[in-house]
């Protein structure tokens, strides 16, 4: 964004450290192009949702009278593949703004 | 640890934690593609949305000692555990992202000590930056030293390979990713967490016939009706905790949680990632919510082993209070979950190891390297600089876990004593904000005289000159009186000496804001359910709420 950089007002701060650093971040900086969280969120749940899930699935009543007669496996599954699923409808409805073409690259 | 907490993980619950691991280092090296200047690697390039930064900023103080301590507690102590929450913790992130937070993003400082530097003097600064990067390397090696003893104890892997595994991953992410690194893994590792935890708490519920059953069953342990109340009991120290009522509203409330909410970097680092002032103000106000809701996942659970497992209390071994959740994870847990909640407790360490990590190469890069060694060196060598710092402060973290393993005891004291540090330190940044007259020499001297109080009263109790009725106790008092010098000394030190001119203290005083700050609102933020007073107070009612049923 370094091509309006008439924007950055001095003043923000009245300190030659902060400044510098503030005006090379607002130069370069290309933390726009920060990838989404909620995607790796999303993709990590519905795995672990379908494992334990699955896993849930085939207990054998040994493992069901450890956990007090509760399908835990079977319950944690599908809630954490819902979750994980929400994550990544979330991230579909809203994606983060994309970058400005100009700011793209100018290594 | 003997062998009796051994958990009978199978090969897909490796195969949980394994992509765990694989997940946290590829966000590592995904968040590198963002890092061209030292604000993207030591702060996210101030782009995050407050969701990010929330979660985040709840998740670095959900280190597994938080979660291991605070069910220990829940079974030592009962219900009176919940004050670390509602009182010990929602007011004071409610204020500093209401009152504090405009001054620390608004004069874009980079760091808390960077903020001493403007509002006082080097000295100040210099004395805050290196006090809290000790702190940060030793707890980092606390951390580090608990994980490889839970590793042990519960996979049976060696403490060193534990140790080096651990350093490694966390080394990896951070030292590749940066502060971004750091953030996206914690929301990640939050929702691990919580995923762990709350299985162990409906078994562990069922197990004991719901709510009213657990309410029984605690009247019957050894904790008794007291264990169910919060504030009754509290007229005198007659009960669990051993704490007056005044003592847990100024010590744990006042004092003790406004020094490390609203002043511990390694928190505050997290809201100055965020994307606008809107989003740094709700940053810890966000976090305010699951931290109200988080004693559900471990005073409960705490609760849950006192009734369930027997004899829970015990001296040492494998009956000890802080291996309440362990415990709980060995008996209730089928495979499937079981590898859930060790990966979630693996993440809950590493999330504690990496705010720790990521607070000392900021604060040694800006604060000590640029500040006082190598000035005016271009912004890439500063990022070479925090790489360095971070392997350096990993390496030395390692070194301070083996020394741990030796001193386990000492490594507890010490870490009470950083968090007494934190009182003098809240008391200095609150007089300093509010009160324009005060001088950047009785700055300094408020800061040390309160530190010296501080640490003076931790080392009577030791030696036990000056008795206490329990360490919590002391803690308060330390910290009540370190934070009485502070403000006895800036007082008295204020009118003998010379201020500073009113244009050096723009944005960074009460009633001194910087006109020419740019509004840098985003569409949307001015939404009610957006506004930082309004979610704040949301907050501290719901905590007050939550008091009811445990009164």
């Amino acid at each position: 964004m370094a091509d309006n950089a008439d924007r950055y007002q001095h003043g923000e701060a009245h300190d030659p450290l902060v400044d510098e650093t503030e005006d090379s971040r607002e130069a370069r900086s290309a933390a726009a192009r920060l990838f989404d969280i909620r995607r790796v969120i999303g993709g990590l749940f519905v795995a672990y949702g379908l494992i334990v899930g699955l896993m849930g699935l085939f207990d054998s009543s040994a493992e069901i009278d450890k956990a007090q007669g509760v399908r835990i496996n079977l319950w944690a599954g599908l809630v954490m593949l819902v979750f994980g699923l929400l994550m990544l409808l979330w991230q579909r409805l809203r994606p983060t703004e994309p970058p400005e073409p100009g700011a793209a690259d100018e290594r | 640890m003997g062998g009796g907490l051994r958990l009978n993980m199978n090969a897909l619950d490796y195969l949980i934690l394994a992509l765990y691991f694989v997940t946290v280092l590829g966000v590592g090296f995904a968040a590198r593609r963002a890092i061209r200047t030292s604000v993207d690697f030591f702060l996210s390039g101030r782009s995050l949305p407050a969701w990010v930064t929330g979660l985040a900023f709840v998740s670095a103080n959900l280190g597994a000692l938080e979660i291991i301590g605070m069910a220990a507690n829940g079974a030592q102590y009962g219900a009176m555990t919940v004050h670390y929450y509602w009182i010990g913790a929602v007011p004071a992130m409610v204020f500093l992202g209401i009152v504090m937070m405009p001054f620390y993003y608004g004069s874009k400082v980079r760091s808390v000590p960077e903020y001493l530097r403007l509002r006082f003097n080097r000295p100040t600064h210099l004395l805050n930056a290196i006090s809290f990067a000790v702190a940060q390397v030793l707890i980092a090696g606390v951390n580090l030293y608990a994980l490889a003893l839970i590793m042990q104890a519960l996979l049976g892997w060696p403490l060193w390979v534990a140790i080096v595994v651990g350093a490694a991953i966390v080394l990896a992410y951070i030292t590749v990713g940066g502060l971004s690194g750091a953030i996206y893994n914690e929301v990640l590792q939050f929702f691990v967490i919580i995923a762990g935890l709350v299985p162990i708490t409906v078994i562990g519920l069922v197990k004991v016939g719901g709510v009213s059953g657990l309410m029984d069953a605690v009247r019957d342990s050894k904790l008794g009706e007291a264990g169910l109340h919060a504030w009754q009991g509290t007229g005198s120290t007659d009960n669990p905790l051993g704490a007056h009522w005044l003592g847990i509203v100024f010590g744990l409330g006042f004092v003790l949680s406004f020094g490390y909410w609203t002043t511990n970097f390694a928190e505050v680092q997290r809201a100055l990632s965020a994307r606008n002032m809107s989003a740094a103000r709700r940053t810890p106000i966000i976090g305010a919510y699951p931290k109200l809701l988080i004693p559900l996942v471990t005073v409960i659970p705490g609760l849950i082993a006192l009734v369930t497992v027997k004899g829970l209390g015990a001296e040492e071994g494998d009956l000890v209070y802080n291996n309440a959740i362990p415990l709980l994870m060995r008996d209730l847990l089928p495979n499937g979950v079981l590898g859930i909640a060790v990966t979630g407790l693996v993440a809950s360490f590493m999330a504690g190891m990496a705010a720790n990590v990521s607070g000392f190469n900021t604060v040694f890069t800006y604060d000590i390297w640029q500040a006082y060694f190598r000035r005016d060196r271009p912004d890439d060598y500063y990022v070479r600089v925090g790489r360095i710092a971070t392997v350096v402060a990993v390496v030395v973290g390692i070194g301070t876990a083996f020394i741990a393993a030796g001193f386990s005891n000492i490594m507890n004291y010490i870490q009470a004593l950083f968090s007494v540090f934190n009182a003098p330190l809240f008391g200095t940044f609150i007089i300093g904000m509010f009160w324009k007259r005060m001088t950047p020499l009785a700055g300094f001297w408020s800061l040390l005289s309160g530190t010296v109080v501080a640490i003076v009263i931790y080392l009577l109790h030791l030696a036990d000159v000056l008795h206490f009725n329990s360490d919590l106790e002391e803690s308060f008092w330390g910290a009540g009186l370190a934070f009485v010098t502070v403000a006895v000394v800036a007082a008295i030190l204020t009118p003998l000496t010379r201020p500073k001119r009113s244009d050096e203290l723009t944005g960074l005083v009460y009633g001194m804001s910087d006109a020419t700050l740019k509004d840098d609102s985003l569409a949307g933020d001015a939404a009610w359910y957006r506004s930082p007073v309004l979610l704040g107070v949301i907050a501290v009612v719901l905590a007050a709420l939550f008091y009811i049923p445990v009164f």
